[in-house]
């Protein structure tokens, strides 16, 4: 990608592997004032037993209340007069904690997230506390119906535990002792799998000084295999009393380590990526059939789906679902070379504006070496967009078409679902 | 960075910060006009133009309005508030010109009838998405309680008979005077060529009419009260509170916005430790928006409604004891670190850059560095945040709750 050669972007790209198997990767920029982490730790819900779901939500939410020196107040407190903004997800495989701030406040920083993941005081007496913060977030998404509905959409379509909800169930949340929280913790808060991405203006030798003193004597664990089963997945309707219909609509894909996932991945920005893409176009510009209808691609290490939304008013719910559907189906006779194009031209220029923001190129390069074990520069990844043809996108549909289907609908009645034509 | 402006003949007028060192270019038409321009038989005509904006022009289908911006790899979007109606996009630099073309040309859509009947049910499932939501409307009805009768009450979005009942010619006539040379103008940020900008803006728009549009600023009177609306179907409780604050051109707005990351950040502030870390409610916050001639505190809260009235009280109480003793020098400290960061941070995206410029030049027409939002941000005392809980009191409010409670526990 040459434009991207000719602004000079960042493009060394450091890593390094502590001898206990944490991997530090780092993507300096002197040309911005700010610097980001993002801390990946191998804890996600699918290591929540299944008596307990939630768990890895509530101790993102514990070790947050006091770590190394400082109580649950004075570990907020400091973080916020560092400027730090920050974020906490559990994802299926990872609890992700981010962070930037100045560049100037880096270290500070850093010494502050060791401790979070290292030594958390999880106060026995803030457990309900911590509980209670989980059961309303819980409850929250009681009232977002679309939120909903794709939660249920990924129950269907993954084998358990991969689909689970991020949140976890009620149940498990009020079942959670503070025992169980101590003994998760020690198990699955772990160098060995972790990864740490820092992006900005910071200086590599320095940096990795750091984070062998604040890492380096981290002890291994290992943990048990996480095994899947396939659960029954009930009926496909969520009844729901609301104006509008909420349609979910999944199939199999490839993961990001896959060699075809850029063919994947593109043919779903023909579906789904800006205005001028099939579903918006055909969906909503021609026949204004809903305000919101996408598609994205969905990775987790060893298996990926796109999952399809939309939301439309009842009457118009039956027409939207088979409009999506055949949209889906038609994927499977290959894209054009001017949806390629621009489709090209998309991605090029958001590769070169994520650099313009160093929280989101500290998860990048952190997610890149999760998947692959390496990470590419954005200069390489220019070359793997400029190097897609036509050709090679309606190659892979023609051996991964759309199929396989799981659908999912949420509202105030069912929805005659489509019998799959192979 | 550099601070560029220029007017052209017929009023439109070109704003730009220019960053040598950016990757890329934020550029933006900023029409004065919202919901507040609007009269009763057009509610919710600025956003359904605004969705009619990218339907067409005499040179340009409404799929060659999308599939142009996408060829050009451009990151594009528009939205409509209370009093502007933004259209922008993020393009790599060498595009300048290419975005500039149909950003202008959209500028001056045709309005054609099909396409407008099309559009009015996207709109329609736009307002029926937004109802099912929370707070399921009520962020319009307490603007209508706390406002009256006054512009800034009105919807953005309308409602399913204003909207149903809309007939293009409204539309066509709402576009002529509001869409006028004078009262919008071009923004931009980031890897900026100006002096070309200016030779592109002036061959697209340099022929359109002026048309000394007004915006009505009448003086409001707010109403302070309580509702309850019951919801059946809801699982949470949800409270609203509006509140007078400083507006858009008071100096004291860099205090209000202090006050309220101390009193109601959604991390660290009052209502944070009092009713979000213990887990009380799902959240509790308090916002300060600013608006020509008014300005707002906003607050929300949504938790179990069994518990809704004990966390509205302990809500109530900390704006008792704000208005009663103030803040601390150690929050207002922890405040100001807070929010210097963030200015810092966001700037690094030109796209931001652009709103903030665009923003205080809609708003003020002036130009801020991000060094000028630091300085000002630094120089409140104390005894501004004080003076500003004196002339606006967070205890002067409008509030409404929604959800599954019938009536208020007395």
């Amino acid at each position: 990608m040459t434009a991207t050669r000719e602004k000079k972007l960042p493009n060394t790209i450091f890593t390094h592997r502590l001898t206990n198997g944490m991997t530090l990767v780092g993507e300096p920029n002197d040309s911005v004032q700010s610097a980001a982490i993002t801390l990946l730790v191998p804890c996600g819900y699918s290591a929540d037993p299944a008596e307990r779901l939630g768990l890895a939500s509530v101790m993102c939410d514990m070790v947050l209340r006091g770590a190394g020196s400082r109580d649950s107040r004075a570990l907020i407190n400091d973080l916020e007069v560092l400027g730090v903004e920050r974020g906490e997800s559990v994802g299926a495989s990872q609890t992700s904690f981010s962070a930037a701030s100045l560049a100037e406040n880096l270290s500070d920083m850093l010494t502050i997230y060791a401790d979070i993941v290292r030594r958390p005081h999880l106060p026995a007496d803030q457990l309900d506390a911590g509980k209670l913060v989980c059961l309303q977030e819980i409850n929250s998404i009681d009232d977002e119906p679309s939120q909903r509905l794709m939660i249920e959409l990924r129950r269907r379509t993954y084998p358990e535990p991969w689909g689970r909800s991020s949140h976890g169930s009620e149940a498990g949340i009020t079942a959670v002792t503070s025992t169980e929280v101590e003994e998760h913790l020690s198990r699955y808060y772990r160098p060995n799998s972790a990864i740490l991405g820092v992006a900005g203006n910071f200086d590599w030798q320095q940096l990795l000084g750091q984070i062998e003193a604040l890492f380096g004597d981290w002890q291994v664990n290992d943990v048990p295999m996480i095994l899947e089963e396939q659960l029954d997945l009930g009926d496909a309707h969520v009844e729901f009393d609301s104006n509008q219909c909420h349609i979910g609509i999944a199939y199999p894909s490839v993961p990001y380590r896959d060699p075809d996932y850029m063919r994947a991945w593109a043919a779903v920005g023909v579906l789904s990526g800006g205005m001028s893409s099939r579903l918006f176009t055909e969906v909503r510009e021609r026949r204004g059939l809903c305000y919101t209808v996408s598609a994205s691609l969905q990775t987790q290490l060893d298996r990926a789906r796109v999952l399809c939304y939309a939301g439309t008013s009842e009457d118009r719910a039956q027409e939207t679902l088979d409009v999506t559907y055949a949209e889906l189906l038609r994927l499977r006779e290959g894209v054009l070379p001017a949806e390629l194009s621009r489709l090209k031209a998309r991605i090029k220029s958001g590769l070169i504006m994520q650099q313009e923001s160093t929280s989101s190129r500290s998860g990048s390069i952190a997610r890149e070496w999760y998947h692959l074990g390496r990470v590419r520069t954005l200069d390489e990844l220019g070359q793997l967009v400029d190097e897609l043809t036509g050709p090679m996108i309606n190659e892979y549909l023609e051996a991964h078409p759309p199929r396989d289907f799981t659908f999912a609908t949420l509202g105030p009645s069912p929805l005659e679902l489509p019998r799959e034509v192979s | 960075m550099k601070f560029r402006s220029h007017t052209l003949d017929n009023g439109l007028e070109i704003v730009a910060e220019c960053n040598e060192t950016a990757h890329s270019v934020g550029l933006g038409f900023f029409v004065r006009t919202g919901a507040r321009d609007e009269t009763d038989s057009v509610a919710g005509v600025s956003h359904f133009l605004e969705h009619m904006v990218f339907k067409g022009t005499p040179r340009r289908s409404a799929d060659d309005v999308n599939r142009e911006f996408d060829e050009l790899g451009a990151h594009y979007n528009a939205f409509t508030s209370e009093e502007n109606t933004v259209y922008y996009a993020s393009v790599l630099p060498e595009y300048q010109e290419g975005i500039l073309d149909i950003l202008a040309d959209i500028m001056r859509p045709s309005l054609r009838e099909e396409d407008f009947d099309m559009e009015k049910k996207v709109i329609l499932e736009e307002i029926q998405m937004y109802a099912d939501q929370p707070p399921f409307g009520m962020d319009d009805k307490i603007k209508e309680l706390h406002y009256g009768r006054h512009p800034l009450a009105r919807s953005v979005l309308g409602t399913e008979f204003t909207v149903g009942e809309m007939a293009v010619d409204q539309m066509r006539g709402y576009f002529e005077t509001r869409y006028a040379a004078d009262n919008m103008f071009v923004a931009a940020a980031g890897k900026v060529d100006f002096d070309a900008l200016i030779k592109q803006v002036e061959s697209r728009c340099g022929s359109w009419k002026p048309a000394l549009t007004l915006r009505e600023l009448p003086p409001y009177e707010s109403q302070n009260g309580f509702h309850c609306v019951p919801r059946p179907t809801s699982t949470q409780q949800y409270i609203l509170q509006l509140a007078d604050a400083p507006a858009a051109e008071d100096d004291r707005r860099f205090a209000a916005k202090l006050l309220a990351t101390m009193f109601g950040d959604d991390s660290g502030s009052r209502l944070y430790w009092e009713l979000v870390d213990p887990g009380l409610v799902e959240s509790a916050s308090l916002g300060h928006y600013e608006y020509q001639g008014a300005g707002m505190y906003f607050s929300w809260l949504s938790c179990s409604p069994e518990e809704a009235a004990e966390n509205f009280d302990r809500m109530s109480n900390l704006q008792d004891i704000a208005q009663a003793q103030g803040f601390t020098d150690q929050e207002l400290h922890q405040a100001k670190s807070k929010v210097k960061a963030r200015v810092v941070l966001s700037s690094e995206r030109p796209r931001n850059r652009l709103f903030n410029v665009g923003g205080n030049w809609l708003q003020r027409r002036e130009y801020r560095s991000v060094a000028d939002d630091l300085k000002a941000v630094d120089a409140v005392t104390l005894d501004e945040v004080w003076n500003v809980l004196n002339e606006f009191p967070l205890t002067r409010r409008t509030t409404v709750t929604i959800g599954p409670l019938e009536s208020w526990p007395e």
